[in-house]
């Protein structure tokens, strides 16, 4: 992970103007007779990046998978591979490969036989195939398996098969729909390091389709957000967390806590708002909306501190009473009743031991947070 | 998401529906042929019904038909669903291959080897051929396509609710009366009405095992077929054949109606709650 | 007492219709198989022996000894009951097979249509099972005559010039049970189709393969239970089919169900009709075993 992490900081072709992109859709709207599933979305994707699509269930990301797949034609609009229009192609003669949710292992195949589909359709030489079988699966070390039927394996061994099967073919681009849905929340997260090795080992192109944040936010090089069939926000895992577009990405990724209020002020690299309780606070960024204007403050719980004592320094301050505590291990999340009414998250790491804490129920706390501490939005 | 509905299977449906159809379709529009041909149209008449309500041995035929067919039918409803409730409730006892064996062969047993061998029965106890011979034959080959109809709906009933009903304090038996037999009985009346027009249908086994004076109607009608093709055949089979469209199209739209109405009143609850 | 009560209700349920199929199922058979065994007579019941027990045990005895092969032997002596049997079990094989031919897209069709319709055209696949086999089968009579509704509308289009004659052949018989089987071969191959997983013919295409070639790989194999079940349900039955080819086929054509019927109405003779429907059940054992245990499969799978 570490090294990884090392390698993957240099690669970032969507900042850079001459990148040449891989995959790109042009505004593409997607219809299903009054349903609108894609509506006139555009996204590049470049080549050997790790792309997660994320969002609720009914946003359109899978939709857009299929159009890429061919399984779905977009109503208006193109899709491009590496410059070439898709239009017209199917899925047979498309250099992609999709990895199924359901896994859609044929069941009366054996694995190997599975991973040997593909490979079989392209008429490839006997020898060559079990070779590359053999080669798949020990990438997915499968190997005492190759004779199983799929319902004699475990969810995790069949995530596997597809998995091999999807890249026996060596696919420019892979996608992945939902790829570790079915499983438990342990396999779930060794297999998602497991897919990032993979992916960076074989320099493919990888597209993922999930509704988990956290997943996203492992594997992915980039996310983008989509919310009724459009994207709301196309950025690095860290950009969407730290300074989210809206507040729809600020919402659905992670928790937040969100301030409304008017913007009274705004100079050089600081302004001031005014809140729904009259209370002031100060934001230590420009804000791109003039003053008078209706902005919002995000704020993440861990961004903020719960004390029993009004801290002296702080940009930003608020009162209220305990109103729960969730104790986490790690961490410990408040959930602050100010006077108004209005519940405020924030969480402590608990950076060192202690069974009592110092705060409980009921009692009158202060939370504070610096300027910086949050993002201002004006949608 | 069915996938793309090609021109070739819209052509399969439409191409195999136009068989089942047609013929059917045809024999009932020469129903109404003012011609003894049944075959050359000579305008639209009704003659051919109207000579249907004198013509006595084919309303005495009706009349049997329908007698047995109804007992038939209710008797073989009882029988099949115990037998149902057998086969999926009690998965080992001895004999069990052999039950299950006399409840499917009948679906697929040739119907002139059934009926030979029924009447071979009915002669060896004396019994003398008649209308009890024939409802008798009539439960016994019925009873076993009810008991696969209400089977199949049995495999996926829930058994904790009848654990549930036990658990509250139900005995097993009033357990399936007040909980189990409500929820299967869309497919026991299924069952029933299946039961009802086999039996309403069948002519060979009815001719083996009846006697006279009890002359069903699919006999009565093969006999004038034997004959020759005559246009009050059609205009008898043209009206069992609304009965049964009636019937079918009835139950289809009541069950319709209670989804729908279900489905409305789930989605009323869900919003409810949400609210 | 409750306990008790329902011990005995659980052992009704199994006894009364367990009971019943086999009084008027199982027993029958032997009946038939004993009344096979005898000869023929000019006396009502038109058998000889007649088994009663009383006469005792020596009675018995003395009916055991009488019994005779004599109908069996007659059977195979005689080429016109082997014609019988062979054509019946060809005839019920071709028409196996044409009704599959026939089937298989009207049910693959069905598996696809969009799901709101799919109760539909169950429905109306249904529906026609309900009205009366009899009369089904009767409506083709006047469209096959030589002066029938086929040939007038193929003498109108102009594409014969001379009536065909299809009633009274085999192609009539054929006809026949295509159309009144179709049903049964329709809907256990919706069955297995539409409970048939459709990303798996996506993923077979994602992986190279045309939708052509997608159905061979995939989608027929995996139909195969409904395949078995449908074909099984088309050709036990069909072998000894009476109807069809008595309104159907004629006097020309043999079908071993027509044999026994006539043996029987006709010629009164009861040992022989018998020795007929044994060997019938014989040859007809083999498929519904097969059936059967193909069902209890299908059911154990799901």
């Amino acid at each position: 992970m570490q090294s990884l992490g090392s390698t993957r900081r240099s690669f970032a072709p969507w900042a850079d103007p001459d990148a040449k992109p891989y995959i790109r859709f042009e505004n593409v709207t997607k219809r299903f007779g009054d349903f609108i599933a894609v509506d006139d979305l555009s996204l590049t994707i470049y080549e050997r990046e790790f792309f997660a699509l994320l969002g609720a269930s009914g946003c359109g990301k899978t939709t857009l998978l299929r159009m890429l797949a061919g399984f779905e034609h977009p109503t208006s609009g193109r899709v491009l591979l590496d410059g070439q229009d898709l239009r017209g192609v199917p899925p047979y003669r498309r250099p992609v490969n999709m990895m199924f949710q359901s896994y859609a292992l044929f069941p009366h195949m054996d694995v190997a036989s599975n991973i040997a589909f593909g490979l079989k359709q392209d008429g490839m030489q006997k020898g060559e195939i079990a070779e590359r079988v053999a080669q798949m699966l020990k990438l997915v070390q499968l190997e005492p398996f190759a004779k199983r039927r799929p319902h004699q394996l475990s969810g995790g061994q069949r995530q596997r098969v597809a998995l091999a099967r999807s890249l026996a073919k060596r696919p420019k681009v892979l996608l992945l729909d939902e790829p570790l849905g079915a499983l438990d929340k342990k396999l779930r997260e060794e297999t998602q390091f497991e897919l990032m090795d993979l992916q960076h080992e074989l320099g493919l192109t990888f597209i993922v389709v999930t509704h988990d944040q956290e997943e996203a936010m492992t594997m992915a090089d980039r996310i983008a957000v989509m919310e009724k069939g459009r994207v709301m926000q196309v950025a690095t895992p860290a950009e969407i967390y730290e300074a989210p577009a809206s507040r729809f990405v600020a919402g659905f990724v992670g928790s937040i806590n969100m301030f409304e209020g008017v913007l009274v002020k705004a100079d050089g690299g600081a302004a001031e708002i005014r809140d729904r309780s009259g209370a002031p606070l100060l934001v230590g960024e420009a804000p791109a909306a003039a003053p008078g204007g209706t902005v919002w403050l995000a704020v993440r719980p861990e961004k903020m501190r719960v004390t029993r004592e009004r801290p002296p320094e702080a940009a930003n301050v608020l009162e209220g009473e305990i109103w729960d505590i969730a104790y986490l291990g790690d961490m410990t999340v408040y959930n602050v009743k100010l006077d108004d009414g209005r519940i405020i998250k924030a969480s402590m790491m608990n950076s060192q031991r202690r069974l009592e804490d110092a705060l409980t129920w009921h009692d009158r706390a202060w939370i504070s947070f610096p300027a910086d501490a949050g993002v201002l939005l004006t949608s | 998401m069915g996938g793309t509905w090609g021109r070739f299977n819209i052509a399969a449906i439409v191409l195999g529906f136009a068989f089942l159809y047609l013929p059917i379709l045809l024999l009932v529009v020469y129903s109404f042929n003012e011609s003894r041909l049944v075959t050359v149209w000579a305008g639209f008449s009704t003659r051919w019904y109207a000579s249907l309500l004198s013509n006595d041995g084919l309303m005495d035929a009706a009349w049997v038909t329908a007698r047995v067919a109804f007992i038939s039918a209710t008797v073989a409803t009882v029988l099949g669903t115990m037998a149902a409730v057998a086969l999926t409730r009690y998965t080992r006892f001895r004999g069990r291959l052999l039950f299950s064996g006399l409840i499917f062969a009948p679906l697929v047993m040739p119907e002139v080897i059934t009926g030979l061998s029924l009447l071979l029965l009915f002669v060896a106890v004396g019994l003398d051929r008649g209308f009890v011979t024939v409802t008798l034959a009539h439960i016994t080959f019925s009873m076993c396509f009810v008991a696969v109809v209400v089977q199949s709906r049995l495999v996926s009933f829930d058994r904790s609710l009848e654990e549930a009903a036990m658990d509250l304090g139900a005995t097993p038996l009033r357990a399936f009366f007040q909980v189990t037999l409500p929820i299967i009985m869309p497919a026991v009346i299924s069952g029933w009405m299946l039961a009802f027009t086999l039996s309403l249908d069948d002519l060979v086994i009815a001719s083996f095992t009846s006697g006279p004076g009890a002359t069903t109607l699919p006999m009565k009608i093969y006999s004038q077929v034997r004959l020759g093709v005559t246009p009050e055949i059609n205009a008898v089979s043209t009206i069992l054949i609304g009965i049964v469209a009636l019937g079918v199209i009835a139950a289809s739209i009541v069950n319709k109606r209670r989804d729908v109405l279900r489905r409305r009143e789930e989605n009323l609850a869900r919003e409810r709650g949400e609210g | 007492m409750g306990r008790l009560f329902s011990a005995l209700g659980s052992r009704l349920v199994i006894a009364v219709p367990y009971l019943w199929l086999f009084v008027f199922f199982l027993v029958p058979f032997f009946i038939v198989l004993k009344i096979s065994l005898s000869q023929t007579a000019v006396a009502i019941p038109p058998y000889l022996p007649v088994f009663g027990l009383d006469e005792g045990f020596a009675g018995l005895v003395r009916n055991l000894r009488e019994l005779s092969f004599e109908n069996y032997l007659w059977l195979l002596g005689d080429p016109l009951y082997l014609n019988a049997y062979l054509s019946s079990l060809w005839i019920a094989a071709v028409s196996t097979i044409l009704t599959l031919l026939i089937g298989y897209p009207i049910a693959h069709g069905m598996a696809r249509a969009p799901l709101a319709l799919r109760p539909v055209l169950l429905m109306l696949v249904i529906l026609p099972f309900w009205t009366s086999f009899l009369i089904r089968v009767y409506a083709w009579i006047g469209i096959l005559k030589p002066e029938g509704l086929l040939n007038q509308l193929l003498l109108f289009l102009g594409v014969i010039d001379q009536p065909l004659v299809i009633i009274n052949t085999t192609t009539a018989i054929y006809i026949g049970i295509v159309y009144s089987y179709l049903p049964f071969m329709v809907l256990p191959l919706y069955a297995t189709l539409e409970k048939m997983d459709y990303t798996l013919i996506e993923a077979a295409q994602d992986l190279g393969c045309t939708p052509i070639a997608a159905f061979w790989k995939i989608t027929l194999p995996l139909s195969l239970p409904g395949v078995v079940a449908g074909s099984m349900l088309v050709f036990i039955p069909a072998v000894g089919e009476f109807v069809i080819p008595d309104l159907l086929g004629g006097s020309g054509t043999l079908m071993i169900g027509k044999t026994l019927w006539s043996e029987f109405f006709s010629n009164r003779d009861w040992p022989v009709s018998s020795a007929v429907a044994v060997i019938l059940l014989l040859i007809l054992v083999a498929p519904i075993v097969y059936f059967q245990r193909a069902q209890a499969r299908a059911r154990e799978r799901a």
